[in-house]
């Protein structure tokens, strides 16, 4: 049952025997809290329906926790303590530099982009005939995988030697060579963070239909008496955006920018899928993982998941706040 | 932690309205439906080549771009049996079975287990109640990365790594805090006549929770159990650091980055490979989508 499962009818199998065992402990917790009585019955009721959770939430999620900001302070193999070492090469070395440097051209990029593309088509579409069909067609980019995402763009960046013979199957240098250029390996290309752009596009294009769709509920919710009473005022459009839409939806847009950073910092799948974070694109949430696996490093991986943690904290804050503000 | 747009979530549904308006209303912005019209172009062009390049023969995927279709159509489906064949080396049919067992419980598990927190914290009075909730609503701004390499460490030593214990565990774990937290906010939201009355008739918690709680939980289950399967069945972070090490356990979506790193090239493989990763997704998004947008609106700052 704990052994590794090779053919699909074992895997089946274990899937159901580890399905009937959380069965039979969910079964005695319930049985146990239907038999307590007495005056302090609650409290036992209670201690025995968050057993499991508090157990699970204390060995996965804080002992881990803890035990990363611990290790971070000692050497690849955790064997050697060596202080705040660590922390002194994610600033100091090159190739943290640029990892730290491009995490910050992310989170100052990603997230007004995508929110403004976000807000503008949920604006455009806004009571459209077609405006379901319009906004599944934005949206569907974020219900699929990032690693499938980044198949689909890692085609359209597609390069092929320029010889006479060879034609272009990637769609944006064959727009270069139709534009009489000469084709370009985009992805490799890191002159004017070029490559880095390009992995940026990819999340936007993830993320513009998550800001979208919130958006545009906050448009909807805006009150049809102000909309028909500018209308009727003869508020231009262009008034109308500025005046009225921005801002009454400003503190969902505030909500939607500080959502979007906090899952631009942690971006991974995209960076590793598309480059490896080779060619000098990598991000902290994927040189954490380089160092963890491929450089055997855990002392520098555990100080890099810090460093995130770190970075995404303020943002949860002010999130949380405005989330409830607006509540 | 986005949970007010929640309550707001639309419907993605078009807005009734009279057709003369409609009318005026699209004349009078010509230049507002050519940007609507270019910008949903740009945002399904690139899926576009991708899956009309995916019923093409490999020769012509490799020698020529996805648009000479339309000069010279060629349509096949050898690169979908490519793919599930196991001569190609891809066999996308084992990993797509694996991602479905890391999915069932992974899903199954942190619902029941939220629910009964979130009952407990709902409605049951005990000591030390409110400060273990608030611990538990902050641990959601833990990041993944933060925990993987000690979790590692543990499912070593306890002798699981290589099995489906980790990823399962793993995943159960992440899911708690917002399930949690986004359940008790939706319990708490129930009469609290409907509970006094279960107890006047002698009704103890457990017989409470299934008969009370459960059938008005349904939209809020459904709703949390498509998010967390979505996001077990796009995860590649947990399943590489997990899962990383062989086949027997990998999700699709692992498979499908080995394959890009591996087999570079390979589009006809890509291509398809990629669609039928993205198939599960999709479908749920096309039938349940409305639960699905509630669920993404609510866990969307999720890992």
């Amino acid at each position: 049952m704990f052994s590794t499962a090779s053919t699909t009818p074992e895997k089946l199998l274990q899937m159901l025997a580890a399905l009937l065992l959380f069965a039979a402990v969910l079964g005695v917790i319930l049985f146990l809290a239907s038999r307590v009585r007495g005056k302090r019955s609650d409290n036992w009721v209670g201690y025995l329906y968050l057993l499991p959770v508090v157990l699970l939430l204390a060995v996965g999620l804080i002992y881990p926790g803890l035990r990363t900001i611990y290790e971070s302070f000692f050497d690849a193999h955790g064997s050697s303590f060596i202080g705040i070492d660590n922390y002194k090469t994610l600033l100091t070395s090159s190739d943290q530099l640029t990892v730290l440097g491009n995490t910050i051209i992310w989170v100052l990029i990603v997230p007004p982009l995508a929110t403004g593309i976000g807000l503008v088509y949920a604006i455009l579409v806004d009571k459209s005939r077609f405006e379901s069909f319009a906004k599944a067609l934005i949206f569907l980019p974020t219900a699929i995988s990032l690693v499938a995402a980044s198949v689909i763009w890692k085609f359209v960046y597609e390069y092929r030697v320029d010889q006479p013979n060879v034609h272009q199957i990637g769609l944006i240098n064959q727009i270069i060579v139709w534009l009489g250029g000469k084709p370009v390996q985009l992805l490799i290309t890191d002159t004017f963070k070029l490559n880095t752009l390009l992995l940026i596009v990819v999340f936007i294009w993830i993320q513009a239909g998550f800001a979208m769709t919130i958006l545009s509920a906050a448009i909807k919710a805006i009150p049809d008496e102000i909309v028909e009473a500018a209308r009727l005022d003869g508020v231009s459009p262009w008034s109308m955006f500025f005046k009225i839409t921005l801002p009454t939806v400003r503190p969902t847009v505030v909500v939607v920018l500080t959502t979007i950073a906090i899952g631009t910092l942690k971006v991974f799948d995209v960076v590793r899928t598309m480059t490896g974070g080779n060619f000098n694109t990598s991000v902290i949430a994927n040189e954490f993982y380089s160092q963890l696996i491929r450089a055997d490093n855990q002392g520098l991986a555990a100080a890099l998941a810090v460093v995130l943690f770190i970075l995404v904290l303020p943002i949860v804050f002010y999130n949380i706040r405005q989330v409830r503000r607006e509540a | 932690m986005t949970a007010v747009p929640v309550a707001t979530t639309p419907e993605l549904k078009a807005a009734v309205e009279k057709p003369s308006a409609i009318a005026k209303k699209r004349l009078s912005r010509p230049w507002a439906s050519l940007a609507a019209i270019v910008l949903a172009v740009l945002w399904t062009l690139p899926t576009f080549g991708l899956l009309l390049s995916s019923f093409r023969p490999e020769l012509d995927i490799k020698r020529t771009g996805w648009w000479t279709f339309f000069t010279d159509p060629q349509v096949t489906l050898d690169n979908y049996r490519a793919v599930f064949d196991s001569d190609s080396g891809v066999n996308l049919g084992t990993f797509f079975i694996n991602s479905l067992v890391i999915c069932i419980p992974a899903v199954l598990i942190p619902l029941a287990l939220a629910s009964l927190a979130a009952y407990a914290f709902a409605w049951i009075n005990f000591r030390g109640k409110n400060i273990m909730f608030l611990a538990i609503f902050a641990l959601q701004i833990v990041p993944l990365q933060v925990t993987l390499i000690p979790l590692l460490t543990i499912f070593v030593k306890v002798g699981i790594s290589g099995t489906f214990w980790p990823l399962w565990l793993a995943h159960s774990t992440f899911a708690l805090p917002l399930a949690i937290y986004l359940l008790h906010n939706f319990m708490k939201e129930i009469p609290s006549g409907l509970i006094e009355a279960a107890r006047v008739d002698g009704a103890g918690h457990v017989a409470i929770f299934f008969k009370v709680m459960l059938p008005l939980l349904t939209p809020a289950l459904a709703a949390f159990g498509i998010f967390q399967f979505l996001w077990v069945w796009n995860d590649l972070l947990v399943a590489l650091v997990f899962a990383g090490g062989g086949d027997e356990v990998a999700p699709i979506t692992l498979q499908l980055a080995n394959l890009t790193g591996t087999r570079g090239t390979a589009w006809h493989l890509l291509s398809s490979g990629a669609f039928v990763s993205i198939i599960v997704p999709v479908t749920v998004f096309l039938l349940l989508q409305r639960y699905f947008v509630r669920g993404l609106l609510a866990g969307s700052v999720k890992g």
